[in-house]
């Protein structure tokens, strides 16, 4: 059975259509690049598979593990195992990392029926993935992405990422605002984490995050569906020819 | 002339002028500022909406009834005030207790007290002459609710800090409502703490919840030159009661004075705090936090007078409102003529969580000083989705979600208290709060 499978899924933000039948499998282990034009409906089903309140889906079906995912709220979604890292990490001023990192674990674990992490347990854990990352202490103890610069957010989310042990990930545009050593970083954090139990959605608008996060398939997402699928060449005749084609064949 | 002619007597006014007739003569001390502070009341009443500083909170309204005068503590009461004050255990502070507005000595801790303090009853005290001197002059006021705590006034502490001398623990305070028959109970305490002194004084206000009794509170505190003072009042009377607290403050030159106002609790609050900066050079911290549920209602009123100059003040609140709670905060900076370089900033911010209730804020500044730098802001609004939403996606449940994020809004304030133990106290009763409401 595949991990996620998503079938016939429509959209719609205030009033409109945003994904417009979409088919999608992922299979365990994989990792998926969508690429597509701005405006194709990338982010929009990032947050739909995440369970935002404002994506109205007006069809269709999601199933992650043969699960009905859209029957669930936000944070059921996470424990099951869904991940998102955002295009946009919010900060949250008041709330240590620390304490976010915990309260997230520990609230995940609970949901699976499993006991909370020791604090030296929990905090091992962090130190570790943390360091792998080029995390400071210093910066876990300050309010979650508070005074972060933009490559330090996504790290955060990596480093977020690596704690859950999410099942699927989905990584929204997490190239925008990197320079190329944050890239770097950030990348080896994401092919750290893969293995076979573990799949990746990863959005993205340009080939060169795929030069270093290689997937195993690339989609094409344009005005609301898939419009090719093709092996990791195709990002990079993405990147030569642009998108063009792709919002004519649509728009014609 | 602002004295109006109004002839009709509400219930409870008509209570309080039988009450003041009855039992003056045994009131202990202060006769002639007790009469005069009792004509201020007759002439003015109970404030109401059309007396500008008690726009949002109608005293005269929402005190339908005048309670009888608390009888002093019996037995019973005294035994149910026997862990009066223990949620601050983690305080480790001095412990001075007053039952239904009667100092209990042996409830007390007044044993070693330190070099330089002395705490004695205000019942005692208000035969004084030198007592009765200070009384009423710290920040003299013709506020009708300190003028009521005037002419009422049973008892208190009179607390006194040598110049220089340091407490190593802080001054607890509590003031314990034991819950007998409805009553209405008036403090009024007083606190001089010299030159160059440190202290720190908790004042916590308990009761039982559900009874319902009146509560007028005042306290004078004196802050004397480069003194190091933190006064903390915690508000979390039983759900039936009205309370009603002025703090008078005088503070000397280069001093530090922080002030934390925290409240939870008591179906009526107001809170009002006369702060005057008497001195050059001193750095002041007036901050507070408000959680109401229900139709609570509590209001916090500030006046910071500048009558020195090239003083630091911070004023920060917060109120965290829910149900159909009213939460009310009026603030207002002074900069006299010569209190140049003065740096005083005010912001007061409420989240609203639920459709119903009501913040309202009036932010006033009035400046005669050409050189200062002054200013206020002010917000009310709803907990950010975009931000509940990034808390959920990381598997944390809405309800936990918005714990964290009000536990987050209320902690820019709290986390200005310097004192650790104090600190993780209050971080704890916005923790019941939240539970209490999910």
């Amino acid at each position: 059975m595949a991990l996620l499978e998503i079938k016939n899924l429509h959209v719609s933000v205030d009033g409109k259509q945003i994904l417009n039948g979409l088919d999608l499998v992922v299979e365990n282990g994989q990792v998926a690049a969508i690429m597509g034009p701005n405006g194709s409906g990338k982010s929009t089903l990032a947050h739909v598979l995440a369970g935002k309140a404002d994506y109205e889906v007006t069809q269709g079906q999601v199933l992650f593990d043969g699960e009905d995912l859209l029957a669930l709220a936000p944070d059921e979604r996470a424990a099951k195992g869904v991940f998102l890292a955002f295009q946009y990490p919010l900060e949250i001023p008041g709330v240590a990392t620390m304490t976010f990192l915990r309260t997230a674990l520990n609230a995940q674990r609970k949901k699976r029926g499993q006991e909370e992490l020791s604090a030296p347990d929990f905090n091992r854990r962090v130190f570790d993935a943390a360091g792998k990352l080029g995390i400071e202490r210093d910066m876990l103890r300050r309010g979650v992405n508070v005074g972060f610069s933009g490559g330090e957010k996504k790290r955060n989310e990596v480093l977020q990422m690596a704690l859950l042990e999410p099942r699927l990930c989905v990584l929204d545009e997490t190239d925008s605002g990197l320079d190329i050593d944050a890239l770097k970083v950030v990348s080896e954090g994401v092919n750290r984490l893969r293995a076979p139990n573990r799949a990746f959605v990863v959005i993205t608008h340009y080939q060169r995050l795929l030069d270093h996060i290689v997937p195993d398939v690339v989609h094409v997402l344009s005005r609301g569906r898939i419009a090719r699928t093709g092996g990791k060449e195709l990002a990079h005749e993405l990147e030569a020819q642009g998108y063009a084609q792709y919002q004519e064949a649509v728009a014609s | 002339m602002n004295a109006e002619l109004r002839p009709i007597k509400t219930a409870a006014e008509t209570a309080l002028s039988a009450a003041f007739a009855a039992q003056k003569a045994q009131l202990p001390g202060m006769a002639s500022a007790r009469e005069a502070a009792f004509k201020r009341f007759e002439a003015a009443g109970l404030p109401h909406r059309r007396v500008e500083d008690w726009k949002y909170t109608d005293l005269r309204a929402l005190m339908r009834e005048a309670k009888p005068l608390a009888p002093r503590p019996d037995a019973v009461a005294l035994a149910r005030a026997k862990n009066a004050g223990a949620a601050f255990a983690a305080v480790e502070g001095r412990r001075i207790v007053l039952v239904d507005g009667v100092f209990i000595p042996e409830l007390s801790d007044l044993a070693a007290l330190e070099p330089g303090l002395s705490i004695r009853s205000m019942a005692l005290a208000a035969g004084d002459p030198a007592i009765a001197e200070r009384l009423g002059h710290v920040v003299a006021t013709d506020n009708v609710a300190v003028a009521l705590n005037t002419a009422f006034m049973a008892d208190g502490v009179v607390i006194d800090v040598a110049e220089r001398a340091a407490l190593t623990r802080p001054l607890h305070l509590v003031a314990f409502n034991s819950g007998g028959a409805p009553a209405s109970v008036f403090t009024r305490s007083l606190a001089t703490i010299g030159k160059g002194a440190r202290a720190m004084l908790i004042e916590s206000h308990e009761g039982a919840p559900g009874n319902d009794y009146q509560v007028n509170t005042a306290l004078e505190l004196t802050v004397g030159d480069e003194a190091h003072v933190d006064h903390v009042k915690i508000t979390g009377e039983g759900a039936g009661a009205l309370h009603v607290s002025s703090l008078m403050v005088a503070v000397g030159a280069h001093a530090r004075f922080n002030e934390f106002l925290f409240t939870a609790g008591a179906a009526v609050v107001r809170n009002q705090l006369f702060v005057r900066f008497d001195g050059e050079g001193t750095v002041a911290g007036i901050r507070g936090a408000t959680l109401l549920n229900g139709r609570e209602h509590a209001d916090t009123t500030l006046v910071a007078d500048h009558v020195a100059g090239d003083c630091v003040a911070r004023e920060v609140f917060k109120s965290v409102l829910d149900g159909e709670s009213r939460g009310v905060f009026q603030g207002k900076i002074i900069v006299r003529p010569h209190a140049q370089k003065t740096d005083s900033k005010m912001a007061a911010h409420a989240l609203l969580l639920s459709e119903e209730a009501e913040a309202d804020s009036k932010p006033e500044l009035e400046i005669f000083a050409d050189d200062v730098q002054c200013g206020h802001g002010s917000t009310a609004g709803a907990l950010d989705d975009d931000l509940l939403f990034y808390l959920k996606a990381r598997g944390i449940p809405a309800k936990e979600a918005e714990a964290l994020m009000i536990q987050a809004f209320v902690g820019e304030a709290i986390d200005g208290i310097e004192h650790a133990g104090l600190r993780d106290t209050l971080i704890d009763h916005v923790a019941a709060w939240l539970k209490k409401r999910s």
